[in-house]
C-alpha cells in the first residue's frame, strides 16, 4: 500500500462556527494504481487531499493517520513536509495560472525544485527539466524554456504544472480536477498525457474531478464522495455497470451522454447538494434520497464492505 | 404566417446573415495603430419558432460573441440580423428598446450576473419595471411570484438577497428573469457549465420545459456536446470565428463530416469504461491559433490532419452537401470515409 488514509478528518473553524469538511474517511492507493475520486463542490474530494498535502488553509486542522509508503504524514511540520512534497507525492490543480509564479520564467521555477531537492548542478537541472519538457509534449522544450507563464497556453500551462511535479519522479501524482479549465480537445490530450506518465513511470495516481467520463477512462477504482463522507468505493467497471449507491446511481443517470441520442427529459436528483453546516442527523443524502426510509433519518450509515472489493455507506441492503 | 392550415415553408423567426463582430486591438511600437480581432467572422443561420439552436466551439473560438452581437448587445462589424422581418443591426440602444421585450439572454455566472444588493424579487420584476411601467406594483408582485414557482423556486422567498441562494437556485432566478417577459427567443450563455452535475440536469430540464410551454427559440451556446447534443435540434459548430459545420442533430453527431467536428465529439469522455477506455480518439496537435492572426485560407488547417496546399491557399466556403447539413471543408468526402468515430 502506498498510500494508507485511517480516520481522516477536516475541520474548518469559521465565523459561523465549525464546519466539518471531510468526515472521517478511510481509503488507500497501491502502487501504481489511478484511483478516481467524484463528488460535487462540498463533498470534501480537494479538502480530503489538500490536508493529506499539508496544505490546509490556516483555518483548517485534520485528525487522523496518513501513511506513505509506512511512514505517519500526517502533522509533519513545514520543513518535514517539503522533502516530501514533490519528491516522493505531488499534487496538480485546476487552474495552473494561479500555481506557477507569474514573475519568474518556467526555467527557474523548473531547475529551482531540482537544485532544492536533490542539489542537482545547475546544467544537471536544466537538462532534466528540458527531458520532461519533452516527455510531457511540449514542442521547441528549448524555446520555450525561458519563456514566462502567460506565454503559454491554458492546455501547455498545464503541461509544464505536470512537468514541474513530475521533476523528481513521485510515486504519487495528485491531480485535482486537471482538465476542467482545458477544451474539449486539450483535455484529451492532457488526459492522454497522464495515462501513458502512469504507466510509463509506474507513477501512482489520483484523479479528483466531478466528470465522470473522466474517470471512466482512466481510473482503476472510484470513490464518490458526499457530504465529507465516502458515499461508495468500487473497480471502475462495477461502479459505472452496477452503482451501489443512490447518489452514484442517480450522478450517473442524470448525465447527458454524447453518444446518447435520446432527448427525452433527464433523470434529476431533486434539491440542493448538502450545506456542510447544516447537515441532516442521519444519512447526508437522505433530503434527496427517493430510497429514503426510517433508518436513514437518525443513524448516519456506516461505509461496509459488500462484495471483496466494493463498499457502500448506505441503510439499503440493495438498491432496487 | 397563420393563413394556411399548414404552410409549406417554415418562415425563419431570425435570419442571421454574414455577421462580423471584429475588436480593435492597439498595437505597440512605433507605427502603432490597431489591427482588428476578428472573433466572429461572417456568420449565417436561420432559427425557426420553436427551435433549438446549439452553438458549440471551444474557448476562443466566438460563440458568445455570436450571442451578444445577434442581441446586439455588441457592435457589428458587418452583416444583417432580421428578426421577424425586421432588420435589427446596427439599431442603438433606444431603438432596440422594444425588440428587448421579445429577446433575452440567460448567462453562465449565476451569481455574477444578478446584482447582490437588490431583492430577488426586484431583480427578477425589473424587465417588468422597465418594460411595462402601467402595471399596479401588486400585479408586478404576483407575475413575479408566478414566475417564481414556474422556474421552482419558492414565491415565499421573493424578499431574499442572491447570495442566501445556491448556484443551481441562482440560475432559475436568472432564468426567471429573462421568462418574465415571455420572450420568443432567449440566448442561454453556457447557462449550467458552473453548476455540479447533479444541479446541470435540472436545469436542462427547467429550459426544456418553458420552451415547450411557451413556444420559445433558442440559442444554446455550450461548450459541452453531450448536453449540446440532448438539448437542440440543429447544431452549429464554430471555430476561430467561423461556422465549420451545420447540421441538424442526428446528422452532426451520427456523420459528421468536417475533421474538426470528428475531433470534437471523439474528444468527449464517456462514462462507461468499456467504451471508454476501448475509444479511439483523434487527437488534434496543437492549440488554437491566435484570432489575431489566423491561418491563411481555412481557419483549421494548422491542427488538420487531412490539410494540403489547397486549404492554404482557399478559404472553403460553408457548402451544402445535404438538406440540413452543411460543411466548410474542401475535403469533407475525405472526412467522412475515413471518419474513425
Amino acid at each position: 500500500m502506498l498510500l494508507d488514509v485511517q480516520n481522516l478528518t477536516t475541520r474548518f473553524h469559521t465565523h459561523d462556527g465549525e464546519v466539518c469538511a471531510v468526515n472521517n474517511i478511510n481509503f488507500s492507493v497501491e502502487a501504481g494504481e489511478c484511483l478516481g475520486v467524484v463528488g460535487e463542490s462540498g463533498s470534501g474530494k480537494t479538502q480530503a487531499f489538500l490536508s493529506i498535502m499539508g496544505l490546509l488553509a490556516k483555518n483548517g486542522s485534520a485528525d487522523g493517520q496518513v501513511y506513505f509508503d509506512g511512514r505517519q504524514i500526517l502533522g509533519l511540520s513545514g520543513n518535514e513536509l517539503n522533502n516530501l512534497r514533490g519528491v516522493e507525492f505531488s499534487m496538480i490543480f485546476q487552474d495552473p495560472m494561479t500555481s506557477l509564479n507569474p514573475f519568474m520564467r518556467i526555467s527557474r521555477q523548473m531547475t529551482e525544485v531540482l537544485s532544492e531537492h536533490q542539489g542537482l548542478s545547475e546544467k544537471d537541472a536544466v537538462k532534466r527539466s528540458l527531458d520532461l519538457l519533452d516527455l510531457v509534449g511540449i514542442p521547441e522544450a528549448k524555446k520555450r524554456f525561458s519563456m514566462y507563464p502567460h506565454e503559454f497556453s491554458g492546455g501547455m500551462r498545464q503541461r509544464v504544472m505536470i512537468a514541474m511535479a513530475l521533476l523528481c519522479e513521485p510515486k504519487l501524482l495528485i491531480a485535482d480536477e486537471p482538465t476542467t479549465a482545458l477544451d474539449v480537445t486539450v483535455q484529451a490530450q492532457i488526459l492522454e498525457l497522464i495515462a501513458r506518465l502512469g504507466s510509463e513511470l509506474n507513477m501512482a495516481t489520483v484523479l479528483i474531478t466531478h466528470d465522470l467520463g473522466v474517470i471512466a477512462g482512466l481510473s482503476d477504482r472510484v470513490m464518490v464522495m458526499y457530504g465529507g463522507r465516502i458515499v461508495e468505493k468500487a473497480p471502475v467497471r462495477d461502479l459505472f455497470k452496477q452503482p451501489q449507491h443512490p447518489y452514484s446511481k442517480g450522478l450517473l443517470e442524470s448525465m447527458p451522454r454524447v453518444d446518447d441520442s435520446n432527448n427525452k427529459s433527464l433523470y434529476t436528483i431533486p434539491g440542493q447538494p448538502p450545506d456542510l453546516q447544516a447537515l441532516p442527523l442521519g444519512c447526508a443524502f437522505i433530503p434527496r434520497c427517493e430510497h429514503a426510509f426510517a433508518p436513514c433519518e437518525n443513524q448516519v450509515p456506516d461505509l461496509v464492505k459488500i462484495s471483496s472489493d466494493r463498499f457502500k455507506a448506505c441503510h439499503l441492503e440493495e438498491l432496487p | 404566417m397563420n393563413s394556411g392550415a399548414q404552410s409549406p415553408v417554415k418562415e425563419p423567426i431570425l435570419s442571421v446573415r454574414n455577421i462580423k463582430v471584429y475588436f480593435p486591438i492597439q498595437t505597440a511600437g512605433l507605427f502603432s495603430g490597431t489591427i482588428p480581432l476578428k472573433a466572429v467572422d461572417g456568420v449565417d443561420f436561420d432559427l425557426l419558432a420553436g427551435e433549438t439552436l446549439g452553438v458549440v466551439g471551444e474557448s476562443g473560438c466566438g460563440k458568445s460573441t455570436l450571442g451578444r452581437g445577434i442581441l446586439q448587445l455588441l457592435e457589428l462589424s458587418d452583416g444583417n440580423v432580421v428578426w421577424m422581418g425586421n432588420n435589427i443591426g446596427g439599431l442603438s440602444f433606444r431603438e432596440m428598446k422594444k425588440y428587448r421585450k421579445q429577446l433575452q439572454i440567460i448567462f453562465q455566472d449565476p451569481l455574477a450576473s444578478l446584482n447582490p444588493r437588490m431583492t430577488i424579487g426586484d431583480i427578477i420584476a425589473e424587465p417588468l419595471t422597465v418594460h411595462y411601467p402601467e402595471l399596479s406594483a401588486e400585479e408586478r408582485t404576483q407575475q413575479v411570484k408566478d414566475m417564481m414557482d414556474r422556474v421552482g423556486l419558492l414565491p415565499l422567498m421573493i424578499n431574499r438577497y442572491p447570495h442566501e441562494f445556491s448556484g443551481g437556485q441562482c440560475q432559475r432566478i436568472g432564468v426567471a428573469r429573462a421568462m418574465i417577459l415571455k420572450p420568443k427567443l432567449i440566448v442561454c450563455d453556457e447557462p449550467v457549465s458552473a453548476l455540479d452535475v447533479s444541479i446541470q440536469a435540472q436545469i436542462i430540464n427547467l429550459i426544456k420545459g418553458l420552451q415547450e410551454d411557451f413556444g420559445l427559440s433558442l440559442i444554446f451556446i455550450s461548450h459541452d456536446l453531450s448536453i449540446v447534443r440532448h438539448i437542440s435540434h440543429r447544431i452549429m459548430v464554430l471555430y476561430l470565428g467561423n461556422a465549420v459545420e451545420v447540421a441538424d442533430r442526428k446528422r452532426l453527431y451520427n456523420n459528421p463530416c468536417h475533421p474538426y467536428t470528428q475531433a470534437l465529439i471523439s474528444a468527449v469522455p464517456i462514462p462507461d469504461p468499456d467504451l471508454e477506455k476501448a475509444k479511439q480518439r483523434i487527437v488534434l496537435q496543437g492549440d488554437l491559433p491566435s484570432p489575431l492572426n489566423p491561418p491563411s485560407g481555412c481557419v483549421f488547417r494548422t491542427r488538420c490532419p487531412l490539410a494540403r496546399d489547397l486549404c492554404a491557399r482557399e478559404k472553403p466556403r460553408l457548402q451544402q452537401i445535404d438538406p440540413d447539413h452543411q460543411v466548410a471543408c474542401h475535403f469533407w468526402q475525405e472526412a467522412q470515409d475515413q471518419r474513425i468515430i
